[in-house]
């Protein structure tokens, strides 16, 4: 007699289980900041407004995606807006030398790449330093190299056709909107539909029991990094092709904001837990915070303030004992 | 680990005492009394900082705050003196320590008792303590001419014949040596870090320890940001941006483990004096500003990384003669 166990993979559909889920809490807090916006500001929702108001919070949203990765690893990483600036500093220079545009694109990624690399290799070969510090240590030369390079110069006055990157339109949506799109869907499968992205979710809870089932995690850990270094490179193509010049000091603090988003995304800094939806939208949130008060005229400073206290605020909550507060104490 | 500690340090100040060799030879100002003062001047207030810092990194944590601290508690306490000119500095410093004590015990109470990972909670309030500075000051600047000379007075003046500044940071060091070293919460401190579950069933109160921690880096940060605001006679929305790193980096170049649990005053005092030098030396070698960050940079990584090697051949070590 054939004697098989079928062991049952599906989860079953639960739907109070659906419903509690960060994800809609984040659409419950995107919803209510829409309507805030809507009620401040006569100007606020209008479709040309908003894809206007897009171009300008998602040059960082590529560094938000693969952050998700290293969090869930349960690493972190602030050296990536050193990396924007020494990628773009390299571009600006390579191109006012004489290295046409396209070449100069190749070069910043692969510049992105080179650093990533660094940082995953050295996290990898020094498992007992925290990624925080090795990235501490090579933000500081990462930005270092970029003010030795241009010291307090700017390079650019790129070609015309290089500024369509960070102000284009496809029909009435902005280009980077689509390419954020076209990447946040790469990203999403890589984390959620193959082996590759729910290795990562293993190592974020349990490294040694990763690599002792074989997973080559090492490899894992600096394939990851070396992402992030592209997709920082990325970031600077646009926020360069905004800003028209490539100048050491761009993106100071970028780091901070990556990191503020991804985790209100939901993904926890210990690792292994969040998904790919939460970040995204938690982008728009906050992009789209800024840019309804920022209609009203509430200074940025305010924001400041607002974003912050809707950091902790989202953390918090589930951290508090749910169980506690409905049951009652049990005599004893 | 006694004398892997002891060996670390002696490698730094080995490091220290060949670099200012070598700056003394190319430029012969550096190691004048004058240029030394103004060397340890100018890193006093990262070693106060660094204090405090080392003490949430004993419990394995993080502030990223202290920057957005220093600058709301410097504001201020500039804008109270710039209102009430006649008021002692004693006092301002009083108000700027009691404004980063309020802070930190805001980090505190999100870290120790509602449970949010510290880097979150200071990610969070150093946006909220920025956001702050920039609206009491509605944005302007408090400038030199709007302080008073008497509290100027507090970064140029003179205790017993040294800086007041440094005075206040050796002041600092001697009390929270003593703190760290001798007394029963400074040690609880190094428990809660090194092993959590282990000091709470030890009857330790780790959730007290970890406020009081975060209270004091506040403090600290508080007092940090009146002298800043003295020495530079300007108090600014975006005061000590990203100065938590640094303090971080002397903290770490000191031998404080960011895992917690590791860590001594003797090695942060180095470690925020080779920073310092580092500041106040390369300018004067010529060495372009713009090399400088590169430079800081390179030293930091070739530090911690030194440091792993070691502790890793100190582990091997000990575990082969365990063998025998």
């Amino acid at each position: 007699m054939e004697n098989k166990r079928i062991i049952e993979n599906k989860k079953q559909f639960n739907l109070k289980q659906f419903f509690f889920q960060w994800e809609w809490m984040l659409v419950a807090v995107f919803i209510i900041v829409n309507i805030m916006n809507t009620s401040l500001s006569p100007y606020y929702l209008s479709f040309s407004g908003i894809m206007d108001a897009s171009m300008t919070f998602l040059d960082k949203a590529f560094m938000v995606l693969p952050m998700v990765f290293i969090i869930i690893l349960g690493d972190i990483d602030i050296s990536i807006a050193s990396i924007t600036a020494l990628s773009s500093v390299i571009m600006g220079v390579a191109y006012n030398m004489g290295l046409p545009m396209p070449l100069a694109i190749l070069l910043a990624l692969t510049v992105g790449a080179v650093c990533g690399f660094i940082n995953g290799t050295l996290i990898v070969r020094f498992k007992e330093l925290p990624a925080m510090i090795v990235t501490l240590s090579t933000m500081t030369i990462f930005r270092g190299i970029a003010y030795i390079i241009l010291e307090d110069q700017a390079a650019g006055k790129f070609p015309e056709w290089y500024s369509y990157l960070g102000w284009g339109y496809v029909g009435p949506i902005p280009f980077m909107l689509i390419a954020f799109i076209v990447f946040a869907v790469l990203f999403g499968l890589l984390l959620h539909k193959t082996t590759f992205g729910r290795s990562v979710y293993g190592m974020g809870n349990n490294i040694t029991a990763c690599r002792y089932s074989g997973i080559k995690t090492d490899k894992i850990k600096v394939i990851v990094s070396t992402l992030m270094g592209v997709m920082a490179a990325v970031t600077a193509l646009f926020l360069v092709s905004r800003t028209g010049s490539a100048r050491p000091n761009i993106a100071i603090g970028y780091e901070m904001d990556v990191i503020a988003m991804v985790v209100l995304g939901g993904i926890s800094t210990l690792g292994g837990k969040g998904r790919m939806l939460g970040a995204i939208i938690s982008i728009f949130i906050i992009g789209l915070l800024r840019y309804g008060l920022g209609l009203i005229n509430v200074p940025a400073q305010a924001l400041m303030i607002i974003i912050g206290i809707i950091l902790i605020i989202a953390v918090t909550i589930p951290n508090i004992n749910l169980d506690k507060l409905t049951k009652k104490k049990v005599a004893a | 680990m006694r004398n892997i500690s002891k060996f670390r340090e002696a490698g730094l100040l080995a490091f220290i005492f060949i670099l200012c060799i070598f700056i003394q030879f190319k430029n012969p100002s550096f190691l004048s009394l004058e240029n030394i003062n103004d060397l340890l001047t100018n890193t006093a207030i990262l070693s106060i900082l660094a204090v405090g810092m080392m003490m949430v990194l004993l419990t394995a944590g993080i502030d990223l705050s202290i920057g957005s601290t220093l600058a709301l508690s410097g504001m201020t306490a500039a804008l109270v003196v710039s209102n009430n000119p006649e008021l002692s500095p004693i006092v301002a410093i009083l108000i700027g320590v009691a404004v980063g004590t309020v802070c930190g015990l805001i980090v505190g109470f999100l870290v120790s008792i509602l449970g949010v990972f510290p880097i979150i909670a200071s990610l969070g309030m150093m946006n909220v303590f920025r956001g702050l500075t920039f609206m009491i000051s509605g944005g302007k600047w408090v400038s030199a001419h709007q302080m008073s000379d008497s509290f100027k007075a507090i970064a140029t003046s003179s205790v017993l014949g040294i800086n007041t500044l440094i005075f206040i940071a050796i002041i600092i060091y001697i009390v929270f040596y003593y703190f760290i070293s001798y007394t029963r919460t400074g040690r609880q401190i190094y428990a809660v870090g090194s092993n959590v579950a282990s000091a709470k069933i030890s009857g330790i109160n780790t959730k007290k320890t970890l406020l009081l921690v975060y209270t004091l880096m506040g403090t600290l940060s508080g007092l940090a940001g009146v002298l800043w605001v003295s020495k530079f006679a300007s108090a600014q929305g975006d005061t000590a941006t990203g100065y938590e790193l640094n303090v971080i980096a002397a903290c770490v170049l000191g031998g404080v483990s960011v895992a917690g649990g590791y860590g001594k005053v003797s090695g942060l005092l180095v470690g925020a004096l080779l920073l310092g030098i580092l500041n106040n030396a390369l300018p004067l070698i010529n060495v372009s500003p713009f090399w400088q960050n590169a430079i800081q940079g390179v030293i930091i990584l070739a530090a911690i990384l030194m440091n792993a090697l070691v502790k890793r051949h100190a582990t091997k070590e000990n575990l082969m003669r365990r063998k025998i």
